[in-house]
């Protein structure tokens, strides 16, 4: 901050420059207390800690006042529009926390007997039957903690499938070139090979192509729909009916299964395996980056690879299997305990809350939504693909072109006028791509201030005002940060000053 | 329906706009065979009142036994601790909670520092040089170490310690089941006997072990590190309890290379056994070859200092088939409560609280000592031992005791039902969270049945 703007302390109002804990607080000061322990000879065997481990001390106001004002220099869902493209940035009911702290949930330990869970796997199996019941598919994986490792599931499904076919030459998988980075990631993880499937001029796959890439040599194919140009493949049963024709299974990833909640049923699409991010369509809180949960809907055909635990209805109760049994045969097991049993008790919360109505009135209005931001822009932006959108709306730079104005300078200026910026440069296949997800929780009033803005912003990068935009952001706790010099010479932790190194 | 606020007369407006006739209309992309009409899903139940929701998940909840309700002797991995107030509370704060991951540093400050933070009291705990910013859980951060020391070593054994989580095994044999890295799982072992240097070759990437390990048992690695390490291969090791960084070696002064823990016990509350918080240090050397998200230092514009996500080009969704790991949403709100947790505790709360645990759990195994037909296994242990009941099927008496309202410990069966030489093997363990007259209730019960 600069000239008259700048006060003593670098302080701004309600923006107050914090230090890092490290650089706070004493030795002396501690912000829990606790019974002094009994003074026994240790049973360690001689391995106890010697030396200062060199953690901070502060008492409860300071911790409490640390994070508090850390908290304000974060942009979130509860204080504004957040229109992050592939990322579901819907409201997060605050019922879904209450009842994850029910201490009946909260104080569970994973291995009580299952007797005294009954209630925890009843949580568990209603679960799978929502997500059974809204996508038609024959089982449900329930522990992968997120959209990737949900994918990492569907894919080793598909791995173990083939394996017990003994199909050994099947070891590639198709992607179209505008997947999310995460699909060829699982699949090399699978032990396969990626190739890559072009798009055609109206945004999606091109079947041709597509159809042309299927032979014995194919695992699998992995595709997202609605597609990551927000687009629904219009094509999707006949490509499934050819994968399954090849041989080859057919996996849908499910980042943008809030498009079509409550009005698709993904088995009726062909589909053998779709994650389902409960972080995203279910409204779990996202946490400044997890924790999520991405359970993996299965066919018949991948089911009997389901990786433990399963849970199981039996006569009154519920069991948890943790080991095999009878013709399963899971390809393993991909997270420690029973899954994100937190997630899962929220993700309930909102089900319930919503129902087979509010959740079809739901993916209804996240459609409407982004239509609306397609109407109300697409004539000032470029719209990069005809509609109608799905959930998302995508724009690319041409609007920018001779502007000397980027998708990031752009985007930069949003954040001054109060929003959270799209997805940016997101899908690969545009030019300098602006994804924009509004979801089904926004009103049309912030719509309008959100559409207001950005046709104002595009006037005003239009008229040559081109350092309003790489200039942005000017309000923010800190401008443009040097990302390059982040990576070149990592600062990766806090580090004493050197000397109080020399004092020790 | 209280999350949507469009009302009918904002739709047709918006309707209108756009010119389609309804909303249904905006879906005529989608082909009619895969088309359910509203009655297609009649199966689920409809929308309910926040009451009503609140009204039968909490006579769900109620089917439980709270394990904070009785006398709690559970461990295995995930460990009971009082967390204080404040932690739930400033974790709750919608600028965290409802924030996505910080990709756009300018507006997610705080939840940098948080990690920069978070990243430097891991390092701090473990003995390391840099932590990562979190993995989902100990079991899945135990499979990337793995493959992290396939790729730093160019090499394609792994080679696990029978006294690993069964669960942390069985996760990396799954991670990298399908690619061209051998795992070797090694039998439990239960009293810490097992030859792992014997085992180490030219050709083994990393030996996995655990401290305290499965069965409770504490171990000076520093041997292990140095064979290791002779033999160019490197040494990971898992914490499953990190309180015990409060007071034992940390296996960066052995000589680990890389140490994962799980988080959850400090911050987070059971929860069933997720969300959890993988926590992964290694030396400075590797990191660019370490999964997980990283924050690092740099400065804006106008030369203040701030933080960033740093070195993300060996990320998935960037890298995309050749990235270092399968790992993108991870545990941020876990990791928050961890560090929240940490700070207050700070150096004084950290290392009275390791204190506190290792003397309840040597005041459980004085006690468990007297009980006849008991026999208490592990010699030296931070917060959990290992027990064998004689002539007893240890399940049953867990069984028997929490019908008596007492949850006593984990029997080893619950993981190897093809062991029958554990069937009589128990985990107990003690935090801070035991009382005196916790422990005996559980010695008293167990004199009983065990007569």
């Amino acid at each position: 901050m600069t000239g008259d703007m700048a006060t003593v302390t670098g302080n701004r109002g309600l923006v107050i420059e914090e230090p890092l804990i490290f650089e706070q607080g004493s030795p002396a000061k501690c912000g829990v207390d606790l019974p002094d322990p009994a003074d026994k000879p240790d049973r360690l065997g001689g391995l106890a800690r010697s030396g200062a481990i060199g953690l901070p001390g502060l008492s409860e106001p300071e911790v409490v006042r640390h994070y508090t004002r850390l908290s304000q220099k974060n942009y979130a869902i509860d204080a504004g529009f957040y229109p992050l493209g592939s990322c579901t940035m819907k409201h997060n009911p605050r019922l879904n926390e209450r009842m994850a702290r029910l201490p009946g949930f909260a104080d569970l330990h994973p291995f009580q007997p299952q007797a005294t869970v009954q209630g925890a796997l009843a949580v568990m199996h209603h679960l799978s039957d929502w997500l059974l019941g809204l996508t038609g598919m024959e089982a449900v994986a329930l522990s992968p903690a997120a959209g990737a490792h949900g994918e990492l599931c569907g894919m080793q499904a598909v791995r173990a499938a083939l394996d017990a076919r003994g199909e050994d030459h099947r070891r590639t998988v198709l992607v179209p070139d505008s997947a999310h980075g995460t699909n060829p990631a699982t699949a090399a993880l699978c032990g396969f090979k990626v190739r890559g499937i072009p798009g055609d001029a109206t945004g999606r796959v091109d079947v041709a192509a597509f159809k042309a890439a299927l032979d014995d040599t194919v695992a699998g194919v992995m595709l997202t729909n609605p597609n990551t140009c927000g687009l629904f493949e219009r094509d999707m049963v006949e490509l499934a009916e050819a994968v399954h024709a090849a041989g080859a299974y057919f996996y849908l990833d499910g980042a943008n299964f809030n498009a079509i909640v409550g009005r698709v049923k993904i088995a009726d699409l062909g589909v053998d395996a779709m994650h389902i991010n409960l972080h995203k369509t279910f409204s779990t809180p996202h946490g400044g980056g997890g924790p999520g949960a991405g359970p993996t809907v299965l066919s018949a055909a991948l089911a009997p690879f389901a990786p433990l635990p399963h849970v199981v209805a039996e006569g009154d109760g519920v069991r948890l299997i943790e080991h095999i049994e009878g013709d399963m045969q899971p390809f393993g097991r991909m997270k420690g305990f029973h899954g994100q049993f937190g997630v899962f008790v929220r993700a309930l919360s909102y089900m319930m809350s919503l129902g087979r109505d509010g959740l079809r009135q739901a993916s209804g209005d996240a459609v409407l939504n982004a239509n609306y931001l397609m109407a109300r822009l697409g004539d000032t932006l470029t719209a990069s693909f005809e509609g109608p959108c799905m959930h998302e709306a995508l724009f690319d730079d041409r609007f920018l072109k001779g502007t000397g104005v980027s998708t990031l300078d752009f985007a930069k200026a949003m954040i001054d006028e109060g929003f959270h910026p799209m997805t940016m440069y997101f899908p690969l296949v545009v030019h300098g791509a602006m994804l924009m997800e509004p979801t089904e929780t926004e009103s049309r009033e912030t719509l309008d201030a959100f559409c207001d803005a950005v046709l104002a912003l595009a006037a005003k990068a239009r008229a040559g005002d081109a350092a309003f935009f790489t200039e942005a952001p000017r309000h923010t706790p800190r401008r443009r940060l040097d990302e390059t010099k982040a990576a070149r010479t990592p600062v990766l932790r806090w580090e004493p000053p050197a000397p109080a190194r020399a004092a020790e | 329906m209280r999350y949507l606020p469009l009302t009918d007369e904002d739709r047709r407006a918006m309707l209108a706009r756009i010119g389609a006739a309804s909303v249904d209309d905006l879906f005529s992309d989608v082909p009619a065979a895969a088309w359910t009409a509203p009655e297609g899903f009649d199966a689920l139940p409809p929308h309910a009142t926040e009451m009503a929701v609140e009204r039968q998940l909490s006579a769900l909840a109620a089917r439980n036994v709270p394990a904070g309700s009785v006398p709690c002797f559970l461990g295995a991995g995930a460990y009971r601790h009082h967390i204080p107030a404040s932690v739930d509370h400033l974790i709750q704060r919608g600028e965290f909670l409802t924030a996505y991951t910080p990709y756009q540093p300018e507006v997610s400050q705080g939840t940098l520092q948080t990690l920069f933070e978070f990243q430097t009291q891991v390092a701090l705990i473990t003995g390391m040089e840099v932590a990562n910013a979190s993995m989902y859980d100990a079991a899945t951060g135990v499979a990337e170490a793995a493959a992290m020391a396939c790729r730093i070593t160019r090499r394609k054994h792994v080679l696990v310690s029978g006294g690993v989580h069964p669960h942390y095994g069985a996760v990396t044999e799954s991670f990298l089941r399908y690619t061209d890295i051998a795992t070797e799982v090694l039998d439990p072992n239960p009293l810490g006997i097992e030859d792992l240097m014997g085992r180490v070759s030219e050709k083994t990437a990393c030996v996995i072990v655990q401290n305290p390990d499965f069965f409770g048992n504490l171990a000076d690695l520093s041997a292990l590190a140095a064979e290791c390490h002779a033999l160019g291969a490197l040494l990971v090791v898992a914490v499953a309890e990190p309180v015990s960084l409060g007071l034992v070696t940390p296996p960066g002064e052995m000589g680990a290379d890389i140490v994962v823990g799980e988080g959850h016990a400090i911050g987070s509350p059971l929860n069933f056994g997720g969300p959890g918080v993988g926590l992964f240090a290694s030396r400075k050397k590797f990191v660019r070859h370490m999964p997980g998200r990283l924050a690092g230092e740099t400065v804006d514009e106008d030369g203040r200092r701030g933080w960033v996500l740093t070195l993300s080009t060996r990320e998935q969704h960037i890298r995309r088939e050749k990235a270092t790991s399968n790992i993108c949403t991870n545990s941020g709100l876990i990791a928050l409560a961890w560090t929240i947790h940490m700070t207050l505790l700070g150096e004084a709360g950290f290392t009275k609280l390791a204190r506190l645990n290792h003397m309840k759990a040597v005041e459980m195994v004085e006690r468990l000592e007297q009980v006849p037909g008991l026999q208490v296994m592990t010699r030296q242990f931070f917060n959990e031992v290992l027990v064998r009941l004689p002539g007893h099927d240890a399940a049953g008496i867990v069984e028997t005791l929490a019908e008596r309202g007492i949850l006593a410990g984990v029997p080893l069966s619950r993981f190897h039902p093809n062991y029958p030489e554990l069937a009589d093997a128990l985990l107990l363990c003690a935090t801070e969270t035991t009382e005196t007259q916790d422990i005996d209730a559980l010695a008293n019960a167990l004199t009983e049945v065990l007569r």
